[in-house]
């Protein structure tokens, strides 16, 4: 049996007997890792709060035949705004659940890894509601499956594109039109994450177009998943309101 | 073909989904209860009968209870004005145990959690706004597990359940486990400690 260290994203838990969890985390080198941590709900735990969901930490894992065992973690980026706003945990739980959904068992993604690590600081450190959708278009561009924006998906025509039709994949112009209505604003601002300017859209993007994008960019990856987000309607519901 | 009796096979079975209990230890407590006397089996099954028939949750607080009301919600020398908020009826055996609160509880059956789909509606927080509105609580303890489902419960709690209500809203201090070691604390653990420090 073999020790092996990798820093990781803690997806979720579960809890397993008396006072154990499985701890679900997506590694940097070994993609998504399943591992016990022994005695972590007792108050006394050496983990402490080290493996709660969202925490970015350095771990030390013992391979067993099913499950892998934590034995060490520290951490590597504190979050306290994560735990203290409602908002923001809202929102890093809805990644922290399409991460989960994406990924299998010991697939390594290092570019998924950064963009998680990245958009977790990014909403501890701003609270910033378009965060999330930045992370949705990231990664169904990761995917291979990001919207087409800046033509019709029907027709081809670059000219009044006003509408969105997410099964579609894309935009489409006034004679083509399905789905739902998109402002020119909220399709810049798509277009601009996918051309690699986040930092703009974050600090330039008024609180209308971000709730437009917020729920669009959930509907898109619930389509691209083929099932709807379990913690989606809790946080719109209650925590971000 | 099963090696055991059939009986036998499903006392196992039924052992083995409660929660805890693998194939081999349900196996273990059913051929001790085929040996023990047949007294003690009888009194182990009625207790399970007598579990289900007689026991509810409290109407008012969502404890168990023998009957419609659990026995803190029924005791008159207990403060009616303070409200202890706890997820799970077990809490109130680990809080009662301090012999250092005397006040009622309400027990929520759950912490928010999205990543379960699990939202306010799922668990008694309906309720605790209408208790708060209508018993004349002054003060509410929140005392839910110190991890995120609980953290996010508890500032849910007080950031919008509470909010309309002029109650005093308090949550149980965090900080470093008495008999450890300060080295191995985590980072969140002791910049509380330290948040929440005392003068000598």
């Amino acid at each position: 049996m073999a020790l092996y260290r990798d820093d990781g994203v803690v997806l979720r838990n579960y809890k397993l007997g008396e006072a154990d969890r499985i701890i679900v985390l997506f590694t940097r080198t070994r993609g998504k890792v399943r591992a016990v941590a022994k005695g972590v709900r007792r108050t006394k735990s050496k983990f402490g709060s080290r493996l709660e969901p969202a925490s970015i930490l350095h771990a030390q894992f013992y391979e067993g035949r099913n499950l892998d065992i934590v034995t060490q973690a520290e951490t590597l980026t504190v979050l306290p705004q994560l735990r203290s706003d409602l908002s923001r945990y809202g929102r890093a739980a809805v990644m922290l659940e399409i991460v989960d959904q994406i990924t299998e068992d010991g697939g390594v993604q290092p570019a998924l890894y950064k963009l998680l690590t990245g958009a977790l600081a990014e909403l501890d450190r701003n609270g910033n509601p378009l965060v999330l959708p930045a992370f949705v278009v990231k990664i169904l561009a990761l995917e291979g499956v990001q919207p087409l924006l800046d033509s019709c998906v029907s027709c081809e025509t670059a000219d009044n594109l006003i509408a969105i039709d997410i099964a579609q994949g894309g935009v489409l112009c006034r004679a083509c039109r399905a789905g739902e209505p998109i402002s020119d604003i909220a399709r810049a601002a798509l277009q601009a994450i996918m051309d690699g300017r986040v930092r703009y859209v974050l600090d330039s993007t008024d609180d209308q177009t971000a709730r437009q994008l917020e729920s669009l960019s959930a509907r898109m990856i619930e389509q691209h998943l083929e099932r709807r987000l379990r913690s989606s309607p809790v946080v719109d519901q209650h925590l971000t309101q | 073909m099963s090696a055991y009796a059939k009986p036998v096979e499903v006392l196992i079975d039924e052992l083995g989904r409660l929660p805890g209990i693998g194939p081999k230890s349900a196996q273990r407590i059913a051929f001790h209860l085929l040996k023990a006397d047949r007294v003690d089996a009888q009194r182990l099954a009625d207790a399970v009968v007598e579990l289900k028939e007689k026991v509810a949750f409290c109407e008012t607080c969502f404890n168990v209870a023998e009957g419609d009301e659990c026995t803190i919600c029924g005791d008159p020398r207990r403060e009616q004005h303070v409200l202890c908020v706890v997820e799970e009826p077990k809490d109130i055996a680990a809080l009662e145990k301090t012999g250092a609160f005397n006040g009622r509880y309400h027990v929520l059956l759950g912490a928010i959690n999205p990543l379960e789909g699990i939202g306010p509606e799922q668990i008694k927080m309906r309720e605790l706004a209408l208790r708060v509105a209508q018993d004349d609580i002054t003060e509410v303890i929140i005392c839910t597990n110190p991890n995120l489902e609980g953290e996010t419960t508890a500032a849910f709690i007080a950031n919008k359940i509470l909010a309309p209500f002029e109650v005093k809203v308090t949550r149980l201090a965090s900080g470093l486990p008495v008999g450890g070691d300060l080295e191995y604390a985590d980072e969140l653990t002791l910049g509380r400690a330290l948040e929440g420090r005392q003068a000598l």
